[in-house]
């Protein structure tokens, strides 16, 4: 059974039709990687599963885990097991990172009906998981992404990941402003959590992640509908050929 | 013009005739106040610096003399406003010092800490010399009135080259039996030069009564010397508290003031300083947290009269039901003040429909050499910080508190004394974010 079932999912974003009728299979322990050029609706998608409230679902359906997914508010979700690593991760100045992570720790300990833990254990957790993305324990008294640099805000979305233990981990664009060497030290983050119990979706614009953390299934986003779908080759041949020899529609050169 | 004032002022006069000898130049710095506040009166909106704060409830109503404090207080009652710490702490309650209450054996070496109905006698020279000489009558009404009644409160005396690292604690406490009552407190606070030192000032109300709360305080920063200022007004949800810190600093000195205002039906804040040695500077940072239909006032005047000197500003509010609140920060620059770097910041958060700011960064600039920023800004909840919050996992109701905390702890970040910030923060959590501090 599927982790993750969409079925003809269209959403606006106030009057605009951003997603036109997406189908998509995840299985649990797959990662599927979304590609497809700037607009073609890629983010939305993952915001739209994450439960963003900017996005009206305007068709479709989506089932995770046996649960209509878009019922659920956003924190139902994550309590559920459903992450979003951000584009761009939001500064909240003023919360700690130390606090702001166990209290969403704790929030789906709580869902799970288990104890909350105290500080000092949490602490315990942390010092393993800060070695994933090769981050200090400083930053852990630093407030939430509030100074920090686009790659350390990128570690910390995976800091979260690791932390959380996610049953489906989308991620956004998560290599966008990374150079090659934050971009390696996020992909091995990711690599570390890869698991038969886990599913992925990776949406990127460029193939390049995918060398470090190879998709067993890559799907080409264009206009707000999935236009091809293949093996981790299609990303080779996406890197080669770029993205006009799929998104534009025939007759479009008149 | 006759006012309650006047009889009261003539009272007063009376009583003391009787009681003892007062320096000369008191009697007639009094008498001088007296004739002053009589002939301002009140201000009143038309008056540009309240022009958002109106004192007709005040100038309409006949507070008479503070009743004594009927409460059976004890110092464990008193530490509870300590935040823990164990503070040198001088007590009032109703307006009158109590010595059951005050814990004021062994403050730290070159501290000295009087009664300032003693210390007229006992240093006569030093509060000849600071006296309301610092707190200027000319425009400030509620000074003046203040400065007619000016017959009890503290003096603090900070000896040249001296170090404190905890707060001399100043703590007026306000009862049940303070209902209709006035008071008109004062401080004078003399910090020598290179000596660093920190006051916390506090303001309780016991009740819900209406009172009335006048206080002055008067605050000289030697060269060289640092004060950490911390103001807490906490006045009973019925009270009017007008609070007025003068101060002035002299070279490479330091004024670091935080204030703190949760209570008070109607409450102004006035902080002014006189950066008047080169090379000085100050930071003047507050929080004010309002809520039903409280009125809350903070005013600040920088006055930049010498070269290269800094200031920095940060004011935060948070408000709720219907409050209102206001804030007006004025930076002088005067010609010759050269280089100055000033940066002034409010920020205010609205938690609902009806709350509502009046903000004013006031800069009057004549010198051409400067670096002066003001912004102001009022917001609701950072609907994305939210949001990201809520995908986390964290409910709506718990981030929506967290972020409220959030945005007051950038403020109580910067107090240096660590009980009190802590305390703070603890405070601003449990009433926004309803749980127990370990962040």
């Amino acid at each position: 059974m599927s982790l993750l079932e969409i079925k003809d999912l269209s959403a606006n974003a106030g009057d605009k039709e951003i997603l036109r009728g997406i189908t998509l299979s995840v299985n649990l322990g797959e990662v599927h990687a979304i590609m497809g050029p700037n607009g073609s609706g890629k983010s939305t998608l993952a915001q739209v599963l994450a439960g963003h409230p900017a996005y009206d679902v305007t068709s479709g359906s989506v089932t995770y885990d046996g649960q209509d997914l878009l019922d659920m508010d956003p924190e139902v979700r994550a309590q559920a097991g459903v992450f979003l690593a951000f584009q761009y991760p939001v500064e909240i100045p003023g919360v700690s990172n130390a606090y702001f992570l166990r209290s969403a720790y704790n929030e789906k300990r709580k869902a799970q009906g288990l104890d909350e833990v105290d500080p000092m254990d949490f602490l315990d957790i942390m010092e393993a998981k800060l070695k994933y993305v090769d981050l200090d324990a400083s930053m852990l008294n630093r407030s939430v992404n509030a100074g920090f640099s686009g790659g350390e805000k990128k570690r910390n979305e995976i800091l979260q990941l690791a932390v959380l233990e996610p049953k489906l981990a989308i991620l956004d664009e998560t290599d966008s402003g990374l150079d090659i060497d934050a971009m390696r030290t996020v992909a091995d983050g990711v690599n570390k959590m890869r698991s038969a119990k886990r599913s992925f979706v990776i949406v990127t614009h460029y193939q390049r992640l995918l060398n470090y953390i190879v998709p067993d299934y890559v799907h080409v986003l264009a206009n707000g509908r999935i236009v091809r779908s293949g093996g981790k080759e299609l990303a080779l041949e996406l890197e080669e050929k770029g993205y006009d020899w799929l998104t534009e529609p025939a007759g479009a050169r008149a | 013009m006759s006012t309650p004032y006047r009889e009261q002022f003539v009272a007063l006069a009376d009583r003391e005739g009787r009681g003892g000898e007062r320096p000369a130049w008191l009697v007639a710095r009094r008498a001088e106040a007296m004739a002053r506040f009589e002939a301002l009166g009140f201000p009143t909106t038309k008056n540009e610096d309240w022009h958002y704060t109106s004192l007709s409830s005040l100038a309409g109503a006949a507070f008479e003399p503070m009743a004594a404090g009927s409460s059976l207080l004890t110092p464990a009652d008193v530490s509870t406003y300590s935040f823990g710490a164990s503070l040198p702490t001088i007590v009032f309650v109703n307006g009158r010092y109590s010595s059951a209450l005050s814990t004021m054996h062994g403050p730290p070496d070159g501290v000295r800490v009087l009664r300032l109905a003693s210390a007229v006698h006992e240093e006569p020279t030093l509060l000849e010399r600071y006296l309301t000489r610092i707190a200027s009558l000319d425009e400030h009404a509620l000074t003046a009135l203040n400065t007619a009644f000016l017959h009890d409160g503290v003096v603090l005396h900070i000896a040249a080259g001296t170090q404190v690292s905890t707060p001399i604690h100043i703590l007026h406490i306000s009862d049940r039996a303070a209902a209709g009552g006035v008071t008109h407190l004062r401080a004078l606070i003399v910090v020598e030069p290179n000596a660093k030192a920190m006051v916390m000032e506090q303001y309780v109300g016991l009740g819900a009564e209406a009172y009335f709360n006048n206080a002055v305080t008067e605050v000289s920063v030697g060269d060289g010397a640092t004060l950490n200022h911390y103001t807490l007004q906490r006045e009973s949800e019925g009270a009017i508290h007008i609070g007025t810190i003068e101060v002035r600093q002299g070279r490479d000195s330091h004024y670091n003031a935080f204030s703190f205002s949760s209570g008070g039906a109607l409450a102004r804040s006035n902080v002014y300083t006189v950066l008047a040695g080169e090379g000085c500077g100050c930071t003047l940072n507050g929080l004010y947290m309002l809520d039903g239909t409280q009125h809350g006032d903070h005013q600040t005047r920088i006055e930049h009269a010498e070269p290269n000197c800094f200031s920095r500003e940060l004011y935060k509010g948070i408000l709720d039901g219907e409050s209102h609140g206001v804030f007006n920060g004025k930076v002088y620059v005067h010609p010759v003040a050269q280089k100055t770097d000033g940066k002034q910041t409010n920020n205010t958060l609205l938690l609902s429909e009806r709350a509502k700011i009046d903000t004013k960064p006031q800069l009057e600039i004549f010198a051409d050499d400067v670096k002066c920023t003001h912004g102001a800004t009022v917001g609701r909840i950072d609907e994305m910080a939210l949001y990201y919050m809520k995908s986390r996992g964290i409910a709506t109701d718990t981030a929506r508190k967290l972020l409220t905390y959030a945005f007051a702890a950038e403020a109580l970040e910067t107090i240096e004394f660590a009980a009190l910030r802590d305390g703070l923060e603890r405070l601003t959590l449990e009433r926004y974010a309803g749980v127990e501090a370990g962040a």
